[in-house]
């Protein structure tokens, strides 16, 4: 354990920089390469980095399991919501052209949302395959699920 | 305002209900949740039937982008009436889980399995309903993973690797299907099945055209578990939960069914596919295959689980024999026998899932004296036997009539003698099943005499009810399968 300091200085300044180059992979996904499910897995990434270096139990206090289950269906809730308001505000379902008034802006806004739904259900996921494979002999019953 | 939506909210509702489920973590609200759900498809489900049977084919624009450039739900009387059978299925079992699944599944599982059924059931309602090639693959992914999971949940460890092999086959058929959908695309540049439909023939007959017809039959074909394509399936249906068995043998391979009809009249066209070459005749051995092979399995079955999944297998059989006949009249049957024996199949699966939970397993010799014990069981039992037969008055009488008068019509008088034939064997298969019910001494030891609780017997009881009903009166049924079968073969018009 005190080998491994250069790792843990290490990983403590990288990690807010991989959080970050995700927002921007986030958010930028309207005009280059990128979007939610790479957004998500930077993310995933960054927690699974900070998991290898201190350890399970402390990436479980960051992201606890039951965070990480809420996440992956609020993604898919988020998603389909849009959809939802699609019709709620008088289109089909999906219909990003009627949430707002300008019909180039409701696309801007729908794939906005979209895309944050994306990024909350893949970074979950990782980060959930991850923690069931990596707690498989500490959790009970051993099958970590 | 919301009539028009139909076709999206029957595929949204179920797939909203899985994350709420999963949020709340509960047993008894995920259940109740999941039952509200099942119930509100019912209520998409048949004004959709309705609209689509009187005015023809309904299209959804996803997003508002006209097809085919967006994605389109196209739905005619074909597919809503198979989604109408799909939620139908649903609204019996949903009720059953409450209890069913309480004594099959671990109790920190429960809110799983419950997000994993409504996932499956979104994923069959989505199959039937999307009019794009590859969303329909999409959605073929989301109800075959739901169900590897439900599969796995079953109490037996055997249940495991039953899903693995399930998972692997059921792999093999979704690449193959993809690879037949790519050809089709670098072929027409559409992935929209209508406009599929129209290119297609433009193209005449080219290879790539064979090929990508070959490469979708035999991945659905393995989805369907058309002999001898079927070996995922007998372990898939004996290990899983019992209210899983249920609800697979009854959507699962129908909803795959539907797809291979639906791009065998209405895609490729009877031309490509029945007069061009011997598919009618392929299938048509595979159909005979089905009907004998399995149910000469069936009947040295040990299990009555594994009894009705190879007695499955074979009632396949006589549905793709009602499509390798090629005629209105033979489609008319197969959606008849699709209608007919997801209700006979899933009410002997919740019967006999009541049984297990009294017994606690299925094996037969566990069933001794079974009809002193649970006497209303095993008679809801016998009924459903008396239905895979074919006997008069229960639904799967009427499905074989019609699948008799198709091959009689075509001239095939020697097809009437094999159905006939092959239902002698499911008369062993189910005699099986009253000699150690009725006429054995229940065994030292048993349970007392005593039903199943009534929140499993009751929706048991309801499905065989409705399996009498609809062989003492077909006219509606019979009605919607000749809408569905007209609807198939005119093509989306």
């Amino acid at each position: 354990m005190r080998l491994d300091v250069i790792l843990r200085v290490l990983a403590k300044l990288l990690i807010p920089f991989a959080v970050m180059f995700a927002s921007y992979v986030q958010f930028h996904g309207d005009f280059g390469p990128g979007g939610g499910f790479q957004a998500g897995v930077i993310i995933a990434a960054a927690v699974i980095f900070y998991g290898l270096i201190y350890g399970l139990p402390s990436a479980r206090e960051v992201v606890p399991d039951v965070l990480v289950e809420a996440m992956i269906a609020i993604g898919v809730l988020v998603y389909a919501g849009v959809g939802i308001a699609g019709l709620l505000l008088g289109g089909n379902y999906l219909d990003y052209f009627v949430l707002d008034h300008d019909p180039v802006h409701g696309q801007h806004r729908g794939i906005f949302w979209v895309e944050a739904g994306v990024a909350i259900t893949v970074s979950a996921v990782m980060l959930k395959i991850f923690y069931v494979f990596a707690g498989r002999r500490r959790d009970a019953g051993g099958e970590g699920s | 305002m919301l009539s028009q939506h139909l076709p999206i909210l029957l595929v949204v509702v179920p797939l909203l209900a899985a994350p709420i489920i999963v949020l709340l973590r509960r047993s008894f609200p995920s259940w109740l949740v999941a039952t509200l759900a099942s119930i509100a498809t019912l209520a998409i489900a048949l004004p959709l039937l309705a609209r689509a049977v009187s005015e023809g084919v309904i299209s959804y624009a996803i997003g508002n982008w006209p097809p085919p450039l967006g994605i389109e739900y196209r739905v005619d009387a074909a597919n809503a009436f198979v989604a109408f059978i799909v939620s139908l299925i649903g609204v019996f079992v949903m009720p059953y889980c409450r209890r069913g699944v309480s004594s099959e599944v671990r109790a920190e599982e429960h809110y799983l399995f419950y997000a994993m059924m409504m996932l499956c059931l979104s994923g069959l309602l989505g199959i039937l309903l999307t009019g794009d090639a590859f969303n329909l693959f999409v959605f073929l992914e989301i109800s075959s993973l739901a169900t590897y999971v439900l599969i796995a949940m079953g109490r037996d460890r055997r249940a495991l690797v039953a899903s693995y092999q399930y998972l692997l086959m059921g792999t093999i058929g979704a690449t193959l299907y993809v690879i037949g959908i790519g050809l089709l695309y670098l072929q027409t540049g559409t992935l929209n099945l209508a406009d599929l439909a129209v290119r297609l023939p433009a193209m005449g007959d080219p290879r790539a055209t064979l090929a990508a017809l070959a490469f979708i039959t035999v991945g659905i074909s393995l989805k369907i578990a058309l002999f001898p394509l079927h070996l995922w399936l007998p372990n898939a249906y004996a290990y899983s939960p019992s209210a899983v068995s249920a609800f697979l043998a009854a959507t699962a391979t129908k909803v795959s069914i539907y797809v291979l009809m639906r791009y065998f009249f209405t895609i490729f066209g009877e031309t490509v596919v029945f007069d061009a070459r011997y598919t009618g005749v392929i299938l048509l051995a595979l159909s005979l295959a089905a009907m004998f092979i399995p149910a000469v399995v069936a009947i040295f079955q040990t299990d009555v689980k594994r009894l009705l999944a190879y007695s499955s297998v074979s009632q396949i059989g006589y549905i793709t024999l009602g499509i390798s006949l090629h005629s209105v009249g033979g489609l008319t049957a197969a959606v008849a026998h699709l209608f007919n024996h997801a209700l006979t199949k899933g009410g002997m699966f919740l019967v006999l899932g009541g049984v297990v939970f009294r017994l606690g397993g299925s094996a037969l010799d566990r069933m001794a004296g079974l009809g002193r014990t649970m006497p209303i069981a095993s008679f809801a039992f016998v009924i459903g036997g008396l239905s895979l037969i074919g006997i008069p008055g229960t639904a799967g009488f009427v499905s074989k009539w019609y699948l008799v008068t198709a091959a009689m019509a075509e001239g095939q008088w020697w097809l009437a003698g094999a159905v006939m034939l092959s239902s002698l064997l499911a008369v062993i298969y189910v005699w099986r099943f009253v000699e150690v019910a009725y006429f054995r001494e229940p065994p030292a030891g048993h349970p007392p005499a005593g039903e199943a609780p009534l929140s499993l017997l009751l929706p048991a009881l309801a499905m065989i009810v409705a399996c009498v009903w609809f062989g003492l009166d077909a006219s509606w049924s019979g009605n919607m399968a000749r809408a569905a079968a007209e609807a198939l073969a005119g093509g989306w018009k």
